[in-house]
């Protein structure tokens, strides 16, 4: 408790001693979980820190570490930023969310933005993507464009999140195509891009055309252009280098707009702690271009979908919906709260297979 | 669950590919400690070789070019290694896993320009008629040059050891180098030349990982495949042929664990996961029980400098 | 000559880090400043000091057990399967009690981490004795089959049930009984610090002066002298392996009691990997190692506000550390030679 104290008059006399000059700065700083070159997960919110360089220039100045390890180092990291001044604090893995409120309860006047997370304070705000929503149409494309009806999906592991991700695809997938199959392997890992390749090979041979990925690397879709016609969705950044086939489109984190805002409210003096989910509407989530390998039916019945998601028209998870069991979830026309989205830890009714526990 | 969609012939031809990088690491380090000196800079020089590799294919265009550059990286690395411990007469433990530091951050580093970058892509080699064997043809004669290469690396190695002068002189070293040194052979040189040797096939071992198995390059992309290549060779119990035989038995299973998840078998992915190094580890009481097969010169190898 | 190489070593460091900050574009003199002096006598040193022991204590844990048995000639490269074993076997022993407050709660998991690494150790340590076996190997592999029963743990068993099905598991720094606070608020001391401490000691006295201490350095300098003068290779092969497998399996336990608070997937960072190289650097000498701990700390600390108020990449740290410790060992060419004098005498 009196170190608490002792931090939060540290950086109360430092921010009054400070303040004059750094009034006229605003200091953002971002934590990363992987190396920014990773090509995925971390270059993607390091884009949106570039974004917020070029969008107020002089006015504001970022900082960031990459490569934290989850546990004590992010906390030191967050307080040390929090110690050299920094105004607001993204911290962007899930990982993270313990230190970033046992950070933030010691430094009350520094705003912090946590990733994926549920815990929230004063100062602390989570945001998320709703990548589902993008799972959704990539679902619609699948479930068109297979001839063996067979869909590969790598997922890392099993998380909500990835959860969410699988009952998504397949339910749009499902209705356009009533014999669909889903193949899931779990790669249990972030990273180990060698091992994606071997997962997106596997589920080739074992006759999957099209493959849906969640981890990051673009092993998959090399996998799928050796094997040739395959289709893949770029996942995190656009892969456009494997456009027009096997990347037929994409679902790409875009936080540049979400940071851009973020940012702007702490130089307004307007932040306040929310709780932000935002999907393709917000441009959170974004569809890469989708490619002419796609027949333009299929395309114009994606690219509408996208809009009425956009739009709010409508939500990937509209019953009448049934659990992998059996049992009733959503009824006719009844949309998914978000407290089950964040938790999802079952199948959608048609799933084979078991979640691994 | 459907069993009969996992092909037997598509899995066995899978494994010889995805097998490659490790035993290409493993083959080299074979030979460093057959000198009588541990290297546990493999992950390092792998990683190196990846990117130098990479750096080489995608400004020449030439894959081929490419693992002449991921070579010539493994080794340009390994003279490191060469230096502290053949020089300066360094600990090799603490030497090797500094290596592995050293070149985890400076392939990131070299490669920083290089992330999402499509490399040239190495076509399979065309071996006509004999491809078109059945079950052979897929299962042996549809892969891409390095897998073959490794492969002759793999026989060299072995013919080398056993029937050649320089195997023997480079036996005769690693097993007693007082003894070597005293019969007039060059200790030091040949030692050098041999770890320059694992930090070649290490590279090319990296770059089959960063230009063909996957292909791209992001960091840390080797993602710890030099420990399991370390492991091989005392699995190995430091015979070429058993290397090989390791090398497909790791890279098998993970690929049945893939294939099994993929036929929808309810299979406890983490304990599958660890059983290739459980594996590994009844293997090794099972060839240390035969006494004759016992590594019998591996406290040597850690007293080389002394 | 002993304590000049290591001074030399770090400038060393110091000048060739400098050159390739400067090839990266930055400043180098004010990179080697951030690194080595801000966390030291900064702004800000009242927060970092701490932070070195919190980052250092690991670390020394770890390398002074596993220096015991690299003295000896018995390598344990598997510190990081053992110290995940200790948080898991720790942390476990806690979360069975949840919601319970009680004194014995921290004991208990003081012992069943020291024990879970322990045991963890004893497999590549009986394996040896019994069958021969490669403890390089075994020891190595068992990092890996830990790595997936910790995933497995934060996904299933230990799996904090109040977490929307996410994994991990509960903070044990908010049960109160499990938590592994700082001794004294603000100073970072913890009771992992305090074990580390110990260790240093024991090891100490346990190499100068006592009996066992004389056998592991008689093995690791003349083995075939050992066994002439009576040590039993086997005993000392497990005494080895399971002091260092407890003392990591302890810094695990401390860890997720304390400053890392909860089992997730990616709760080890390394720590017994880089352990080894803090034993080197520290020359496998007890006081040795406590500075090279407390060096290392440094470099992360000093290393990631590089990383922040310089831009520094993460990448560039790695190379500087590889190189510190690359320059410690090159130079110990000077001080080799006369303990390779030493040795063949003894032999």
């Amino acid at each position: 408790m009196t170190f608490t104290k002792l931090m939060a008059t540290a950086a109360l006399t430092l921010g009054l001693a400070t303040g004059a000059f750094a009034q006229d700065k605003t200091k953002v700083g971002f934590v990363f979980v992987g190396p920014v070159g990773d090509g995925g997960w971390t270059y993607e919110h390091n884009q949106g820190r570039l974004a917020v360089e070029e969008e107020f220039g002089d006015k504001v100045e970022t900082v960031y570490v990459e490569s934290v390890a989850e546990g004590p180092d992010s906390e030191r990291v967050m307080t040390q930023m929090a110690l050299d001044g920094a105004d607001l604090i993204f911290t962007t893995s899930f990982g993270y969310m313990d230190p970033t409120i046992n950070v933030a309860a010691k430094f009350p006047n520094v705003k912090f933005e946590h990733a994926t997370g549920y815990k929230r304070a004063d100062n602390v705000s989570t945001y998320s993507a709703r990548f589902y929503e993008g799972r959704a149409i990539q679902g619609h494309i699948a479930g068109s464009m297979t001839k063996s009806n067979i869909i590969g999906y790598i997922g890392s592991f099993p998380i909500p999140e990835v959860i969410r991700g699988i009952n998504s695809a397949y339910i749009h997938a499902k209705k356009v195509n009533p014999d669909v199959q889903f193949k899931i392997i779990w790669a249990y890992t972030w990273f180990d891009p060698a091992k994606e390749a071997d997962a997106a090979k596997v589920l080739i041979e074992q006759g999957a055309d099209v493959i849906l990925q969640h981890t990051d690397s673009t092993a998959p879709q090399a996998a799928a252009q050796k094997a040739g016609n395959v289709i893949t969705f770029g996942q995190a950044s656009d892969m456009a280098q494997y456009a027009p086939m096997p990347r037929v489109s994409s679902i790409i984190d875009n936080w540049a707009p979400y940071y851009i805002a973020r940012t702007k409210a702490v130089m307004d003096g307007t932040w306040t702690s929310t709780d932000t989910w935002d999907g393709i509407g917000p441009g959170m989530v974004g569809i890469g271009e989708i490619s002419d390998a796609v027949p333009a039916e299929v395309k114009a019945e994606a690219l509408e979908m996208k809009d009425k998601i956009a739009s709010g028209e409508y939500h990937p998870f509209t019953g009448p919906l049934k659990k992998q069991d059996g049992s009733d979830w959503l009824a006719e026309g009844e949309t998914a709260d978000d407290g089950t989205l964040a938790g999802m830890n079952f199948y959608v009714e048609g799933i084979e297979g078991d979640i691994p526990q | 669950m459907d069993l009969s969609v996992i092909n037997p012939i598509l899995l066995l031809a899978a494994l010889m590919s995805a097998a490659t990088p490790i035993l290409l690491a493993a083959t080299g380090e074979l030979v460093v400690e057959r000198a009588g000196v541990l290297n546990l800079g493999v992950e390092g020089m792998m990683i190196v070789g990846a990117i130098a590799g990479f750096i080489v294919a995608v400004n020449t265009g030439s894959p081929a070019l490419g693992f002449i550059g991921a070579a010539a990286g493994g080794a340009v690395l390994s003279l490191l290694f060469v230096f502290l411990t053949q020089v300066a007469l360094a600990n090799q433990v603490a030497s090797g896993l500094g290596l592995t530091l050293f070149g985890l951050g400076l392939s990131a580093l070299m490669g920083q320009s290089y992330v999402g970058v499509k490399p040239p892509r190495m076509a399979d080699l065309d071996l006509g008629p004999l491809s078109d064997i059945p079950v052979l043809g897929r299962i042996l004669f549809s892969h891409d040059a390095m897998v073959y290469i490794g492969l002759l690396i793999v026989l060299g190695v072995w013919a080398g050891l056993k029937f050649t002068r320089a195997g023997l002189v480079l036996r005769a070293v690693g097993e007693n180098h007082d003894a070597a040194h005293a019969l007039g052979y060059k200790v030091k040189r040949i030692r050098t030349l041999a770890i320059l040797f694992g930090g070649a096939c290490a590279g090319m071992g990296g770059a089959y990982i960063s230009l063909i198995r996957v292909p791209q390059w992001t960091e840390g992309m080797t993602a710890g495949v030099g420990w399991i290549a370390l492991a091989l060779v005392v699995f190995a119990s430091w015979k070429p042929w058993r290397v090989l035989l390791g090398a497909y038995l790791f890279g098998g299973i993970t690929q049945l664990q893939l294939n099994l998840q993929g036929a929808g078998v309810a299979i406890p992915v983490e304990y599958l996961a660890m059983s290739p190094y459980i594996v590994t580890i009844i293997v090794l009481v099972i060839l240390s029980a035969d006494k004759s097969r016992a590594p019998g010169s591996l406290g040597r190898i850690f007293h080389a400098s002394h | 000559m002993a304590l000049a190489t290591p001074v030399l070593a770090v400038l060393a460091t110091m000048v060739f880090g400098g050159l390739l900050f400067a090839v990266l574009g930055k400043d180098p003199l004010q990179s080697i400043l951030t690194i080595f002096w801000q966390p030291l006598f900064g702004e800000f040193a009242f927060y970092y000091r701490p932070q070195l022991l919190v980052k250092g204590a690991p670390l020394v844990l770890i390398a002074m057990g596993l220096a015991l048995g690299f003295r000896a000639g018995i390598w344990n490269i598997g510190a990081e399967g053992q110290y995940i074993i200790g948080a898991i076997c720790g942390a476990a022993a806690a979360l069975a009690f949840y919601p319970l407050e009680a004194w014995w709660i921290f004991p208990l998991m003081v012992i069943c981490g020291g024990l879970g690494g322990f045991l963890w150790a004893m497999i590549p340590g009986l394996l040896k004795v019994k069958f021969g076996t490669n403890e390089i190997l075994v020891s190595l592999m068992l990092v890996y089959v830990a790595e997936q029963l910790l995933s497995s743990m934060s996904l299933g068993l230990l799996k904090n049930p109040e977490g929307y099905g996410f994994p991990g598991s509960r903070n044990l720094q908010q049960y109160a009984s499990a938590h592994n606070a700082e001794i004294i608020a603000g100073s970072g001391m913890h009771w992992g610090v305090l074990a580390a401490l110990i260790a240093v000691i024991f090891a100490y006295v346990l190499l100068t002066r006592h009996r066992l201490g004389f056998a592991i350095r008689v093995t690791g300098e003349a083995p075939r002298a050992a066994k002439f003068g009576g040590v039993n290779p086997a005993r000392l092969v497990l005494f080895c392996l399971g002091a260092s497998g407890m003392l990591a399996g302890l810094a695990g336990m401390f860890e997720v009691a304390g400053p890392a608070g909860q089992i997730t997937i990616d709760f080890n960072v390394g720590y017994g990997f880089t352990a080894i190289i803090v034993a080197f650097l520290g020359r496998l000498h007890p006081i040795g190692i406590l500075l090279a701990g407390a060096l290392m700390a440094l470099t992360y600390i000093g290393g990631d506000i590089a990383q922040s108020q310089l831009g520094l990449p993460a990448a560039a740290i790695q190379v500087f550390q590889g190189m510190l410790l690359f320059f410690l060992l090159a130079l110990d060419v000077l001080t080799n030679y006369r303990l390779r004098f030493g040795a063949a005498e003894v032999a």
